[in-house]
């Protein structure tokens, strides 16, 4: 299995990576290497196999509903780049 | 060209639980900005979610309420995006094993028949924080206190073909989350809010047609409209020959527009895989038992119950039985004022009117059940005229006393209900307008005639300072004049 310019720059974009040209191509080959590798371990027969949800076989256990948290709002904003009243401040967005 | 309209619904609802879906800070509304959102909320490095029981016990008995089975091994998974209202750059939500599988609810419709609404799943997850746009210096101002709060998200099979039969169900949804008290049902807060996929397909054809999703409706009104607006514009394109993109729009209410928000090439894929910092969750027979036993009684028995106990009539019973809130309300008022039927008339009339005048919950009316109780209970007593009794209402709105007796001795609005000084002003008035008289007692038309008797109506209310029993009154002017 191969992976194309296009999907590399399509998956950089969804994470948020900037990637160059140069490195597209380095990417290419890096990413089709680790997904011919995938595609061996495709060959497995897994039909009678569950999926898995977690490595570990345990289940989650669960928290009474009861307020443990109390207010730090300015421990937190003392290590934010930019705050107003009580606000994180980002760079403009909108959908 | 005749089309079929088919819709389907996926509805956020959030749960009214005292903590956070995956950590202990406290959900209440109305906080200072980012006072409740703490280390998991802001997604620091190195913390660790773990799952609230209280979420999962009421998205349990929201599947006991829908018919649904419950899933008892249920994953959570990542779904990636980025936003800066959602610090971890993921929503942690369930996919392929939701907490709820499919169920049903029927809706009643005006024609008086009843459908059935297929519900697909129900799952949990968390919500987002809230950005805001005003100007900060060019930047936006970012709220984490709602992020984390636990949802529901209710997802429906297409199966609903109007506008009423989508709002006919999320009326009955607003009153079996509120009924079950896992919602507080505020709408205004964002505590249920609506996304509706529509398509249309020719009348009777069995292939779906592209749909659209509106998102983020947040009341009963302007999801009405945006499906009357958006079921217009796909039928101008479709008859125009043009074709449906498959897209996301986002309704504006105040000017009944509607405007792609993103189509589905852009689209955003999610990459979804399961969340490696939770475990599965797993339920047992024990938790479902024990959430079965919390059911309160549900909107439809509670309507059956409303006409058996207190005689009300369909229609009555079901407007007084959908809020949970309204029904012990009504159920206080008619406690405390015996007439049923006049207490359902007294909180479906003045009590609802001013509520929504006010644009109040039940939760924030001014008067308790129990006062307007006393109040029916005077005029069923024929103490207070109507008249006299919309006066005590407003006296008891305003505050201005919280006593309905006292109100009555305060105002003077006892009304006269002894014959003996009835009678007397009535000989007192009719003495003094003796043309009237002789025209009414003169007059064959039986309209004309109830016309005429009205005209001595005033004088006699003027003369018992407006005390006077209106029916009484009325019964001895007819004795008196002979007809």
């Amino acid at each position: 299995m191969s992976i194309s310019r296009e999907d590399i720059e399509k998956v950089a974009v969804l994470a948020r990576i900037k990637v160059d040209d140069e490195q597209v191509s380095a990417l290419e080959k890096d990413l089709g290497n680790i997904l011919d590798l995938v595609d061996q371990l495709s060959a497995a027969d897994t039909d009678a196999v569950e999926p898995m949800a977690h490595p570990l076989d345990a289940v989650q256990r669960l928290r009474a509903d009861e307020v443990t948290e109390t207010n730090q709002r300015e421990a937190f904003q003392a290590i934010a780049p930019a705050t107003e009243d009580g606000l994180y401040l980002v760079p403009k967005v909108i959908d | 060209m005749q089309w079929d309209i088919v819709i389907g619904l996926e509805i956020h609802v959030q749960l009214a639980t005292k903590t956070k879906i995956f950590s202990g800070s406290s959900t209440a509304f109305g906080a200072e900005p980012n006072t409740q959102a703490n280390a998991v909320d802001l997604a620091m490095p190195g913390t660790l979610p773990v799952p609230n029981e209280q979420a999962f016990r009421y998205a349990v008995m929201f599947g006991l309420a829908t018919n649904a089975e419950i899933g008892r091994r249920s994953v959570f998974e990542r779904k990636n995006y980025f936003y800066p209202d959602l610090p971890k750059g993921y929503q942690t939500t369930q996919l392929a094993q939701p907490i709820v599988g499919p169920g049903h609810v029927d809706i009643d419709l005006s024609d008086g028949s009843t459908k059935r609404v297929r519900i697909h799943h129900a799952h949990l997850e968390e919500d987002a924080g809230k950005s805001l746009h005003e100007d900060y210096h060019g930047m936006s101002g970012i709220d984490l206190n709602r992020a984390g709060t636990p949802l529901i998200e209710v997802v429906t099979e297409p199966d609903m073909n109007s506008a009423e039969e989508a709002v006919a169900f999320a009326k009955k949804l607003h009153s079996l989350v509120t009924s079950l008290g896992i919602c507080d049902g505020d709408m205004s807060q964002g505590s249920m809010r609506f996304d509706v996929n529509i398509s249309l397909k020719p009348k009777g054809s069995d292939t779906l047609g592209t749909r659209t999703e509106t998102k983020n409706l947040n009341s009963f009104r302007f999801m009405e409209q945006a499906i009357a607006h958006e079921v217009e514009r796909q039928m101008d394109i479709l008859e125009d020959g043009g074709e449906i993109i498959q897209e996301t729009r986002l309704y504006n209410g105040d000017r009944d527009e509607s405007r792609s928000m993103r189509s589905k090439e852009e689209a955003n894929d999610y990459r979804y895989f399961p969340c490696p910092d939770l475990l599965p969750v797993e339920i047992d027979d024990n938790f479902i038992e024990e959430a079965r036993a919390r059911l309160p009684e549900l909107p439809d028995a509670r309507r059956a119950r409303f006409k058996e106990q207190y005689g009300l009539n369909d229609y009555d019973a079901g407007i007084l039985s959908a809020d949970a809130k309204l029904a012990g309300f009504f159920e206080e008022t008619v406690e405390h004022g015996k007439d049923a039927k006049l207490a359902s008339n007294w909180v479906q009339g003045e009590f609802s009117a001013r509520l929504n005048a006010e644009e109040k919950s039940v939760a924030e009316a001014p008067i308790t059940g129990a006062q307007l109780g006393a109040l029916v209970t005077r005029i069923a007593d024929n103490t207070l005229s109507s008249s006299g009794a919309k006066k005590v209402f407003e006296a008891l709105w305003t505050g201005e006393n919280d006593n309905v007796d006292a109100i009555i001795d305060t105002k003077g609005l006892k009304q006269v209900s002894d014959s003996g000084a009835l009678e007397a002003m009535v000989d007192e008035v009719l003495a003094g307008m003796p043309d009237q008289v002789a025209q009414f007692q003169g007059e064959e038309d039986p309209k004309k005639r109830k016309k005429m008797l009205g005209g001595f109506m005033g004088p006699l209310m003027k003369a018992s300072k407006g005390q006077g029993n209106p029916k009484l009154f009325n019964e001895i002017l007819l004795r008196k004049l002979g007809g």
